[in-house]
């Protein structure tokens, strides 16, 4: 069941001498890493690792809080996104976001697709509908919405929810992803659903995933990087550190003998 | 065996101490309840007992009579409507921003916390001072009172309630949502428009519409500001009727039908209050 990583490929997002800061406490302690294009990486580790911290700065997140700072270089296509002088509107239209919790709008299943589309693009109606449609067939909710498109997204299942989040997050057409945690609030079920999404997405985007569980990283992610106190112990394909991890502590975590 | 049966009694005699226990603070609890519920109730069956007498359409159609003569309350419920309305157009813009203000933009700020302080005065203060108030810099300056000087009063009273309901109802949005919405792109003042004050809606309008419900009993404010009318007026310069006013004169008299017709009033306003609350309480409810 595990995804062998085709050819090497070429990377998407740098990151270069990465520290973070929540106020005075240093969450992220100089990460190097290289997110390759077109395949699903995933960052795994304990609670309050910093897994999450290092996914929010890639869409610069970190920034509605005045107390968080990140210092080094994330280089995405080739200009460090957290020195860009583009607005942060911009690179967020590029890299997408779905979130731990479903977190539908207070609007109609179609409304809530077409809100971020309409914050970059002038389509017509024809064209929104389109739109819609691709995003929900994308996120393989179409078949069950496409009779109730306007009715209220949180009239959706949780399952159903999060997947209107990703189809919400893939109709901007990012060219990354990164998906928070996205089925720790699902039934296996939908949590199934969700994963043969994301092996599906990465033909299309560079997909990064924050998860808890191991199954999941082995199961869907094509590179795995484990994290411990704001350390990147280790990152490398997913068949490697699963069955022979360089370091220990990799190890005893996979095999749950810590954590 | 017989530390089981040493148990078993232990824990009957400590069930049935509890179960008493239960039954007094319930007890106490719906005592209480009944106390408060009594004089509500009281006070509904007498404002329905005195006041349907006086209700028939002359009530609802004639001008406020002079002593001892038939007349109605038509240009008193006008002047009620009319400045409770443009006291809520007034007052309710102004209130929501300052609330967005508050909960979004600046909430730590010390200049937040001063405004939240001087806000939570002005929610208590008492009516008759912001009523004072008005007259001091409208109405003795224009030397005429007036339904703008009457509506400015309101306004006045509805703002401080509006800025907490929205600031509250805006903080009880979760910031996940906020997130999802910045994530896609989004500028502040879109998210604010389109995600978060529109799930906080219900709530906000609930807000504005106890604010309608407070100012449309209100005498003190008009006492002193638009005063009152015996006759129609359609003039915002001129004196005012108004219903809580026209009450507190009718109802001081000597003559009979003075007092029938506020009584009729006083039924007129509670009726009011009790439909804008129950259709604050059907919004919430609906949200949830």
């Amino acid at each position: 069941m595990l995804n062998t990583p085709s050819a090497p490929t070429k990377s998407k997002i740098s990151v270069k001498n990465l520290n973070f800061y929540y106020g005075k406490f240093h969450a992220l302690k100089g990460i190097n890493m290289e997110i390759p294009e077109k395949r699903v990486t995933a960052f795994i580790g304990p609670s309050g690792c910093g897994k999450s911290t290092l996914l929010r700065i890639f869409n610069r997140m970190f920034e509605l809080y005045p107390e968080q700072r990140a210092e080094g270089q994330i280089i995405l296509d080739g200009e460090n996104l957290l020195t860009s002088k583009e607005d942060v509107a911009l690179l967020r239209a590029k890299v997408g976001m779905v979130f731990q919790k479903p977190t539908p709008f207070p609007m109609s299943i179609y409304d809530n697709i077409a809100f971020g589309v309409k914050l970059f693009e002038n389509l017509n109606s024809t064209d929104m509908e389109e739109r819609v449609e691709w995003a929900l067939r994308k996120s393989a909710l179409w078949t069950e919405v496409k009779d109730k498109l306007h009715q209220s997204g949180s009239s959706l299942s949780g399952g159903q929810q999060q997947r209107l989040c990703i189809a919400r997050g893939i109709a901007i057409k990012p060219e990354v992803l990164l998906l928070d945690e996205p089925c720790s609030a699902l039934d296996p079920i939908s949590t199934a659903k969700v994963e043969e999404l994301i092996v599906e997405l990465k033909n299309d985007y560079t997909v990064v995933i924050v998860t808890h569980n191991m199954q999941q990283a082995a199961r869907c992610s094509d590179y795995t990087a484990y994290m411990y106190l704001g350390d990147l112990v280790e990152f490398g394909p997913t068949e490697q550190m699963f069955f022979k991890p360089t370091r220990k502590e990799t190890e005893d975590y996979i095999t749950g003998r810590f954590g | 065996m017989s530390a089981t049966a040493t148990l078993a009694k232990t824990r009957a005699a400590r069930f049935a101490q509890r179960k008493a226990m239960n039954y007094v603070a319930t007890g106490l609890a719906l005592a209480a309840m009944a106390f408060g519920l009594v004089w509500l109730f009281w006070i509904l069956w007498e404002t329905f007992r005195l006041g349907i007498g006086g209700m028939n359409m002359a009530t609802l159609t004639q001008m406020t009579p002079p002593p001892n003569e038939t007349g109605g309350l038509a240009n008193a419920i006008y002047g009620s409507f009319l400045m409770v309305m443009l006291a809520t157009f007034v007052g309710t813009p102004i209130g929501i921003m300052a609330g967005i203000y508050l909960a979004e933009f600046d909430s730590k700020s010390w200049l937040a916390s001063t405004i939240r302080f001087v806000n939570d005065i002005l929610l208590s203060a008492p009516s008759i001072v912001v009523g004072l108030f008005v007259y001091s810099v409208v109405v003795s300056r224009f030397k005429t009172f007036s339904g703008y000087a009457g509506i400015l009063a309101l306004a006045l009273i509805v703002i401080p309630v509006v800025i907490r309901t929205t600031e509250n109802m805006l903080q009880l949005v979760p910031a996940g949502l906020r997130e999802a919405a910045y994530a896609l792109g989004a500028p502040k003042w879109k998210v604010i428009l389109s995600i978060t004050l529109k799930s906080a809606r219900a709530g906000v309008i609930t807000g504005v519409l106890l604010a309608v419900a407070r100012i449309a009993g209100e005498t003190a404010p008009l006492l002193f500001t638009a005063l009152s009318n015996q006759f129609w007026t359609s003039s915002l310069s001129e004196p005012m009727a108004s219903l809580p006013v026209t009450i507190f004169k009718f109802a001081m008299s000597p003559y009979e039908n003075w007092q029938q017709l506020a009584w009729a009033g006083v039924f007129l306003i509670t009726l009011a209050v009790l439909g804008l609350n129950i259709l604050a309480r059907v919004l919430t409810r609906t949200k949830a």
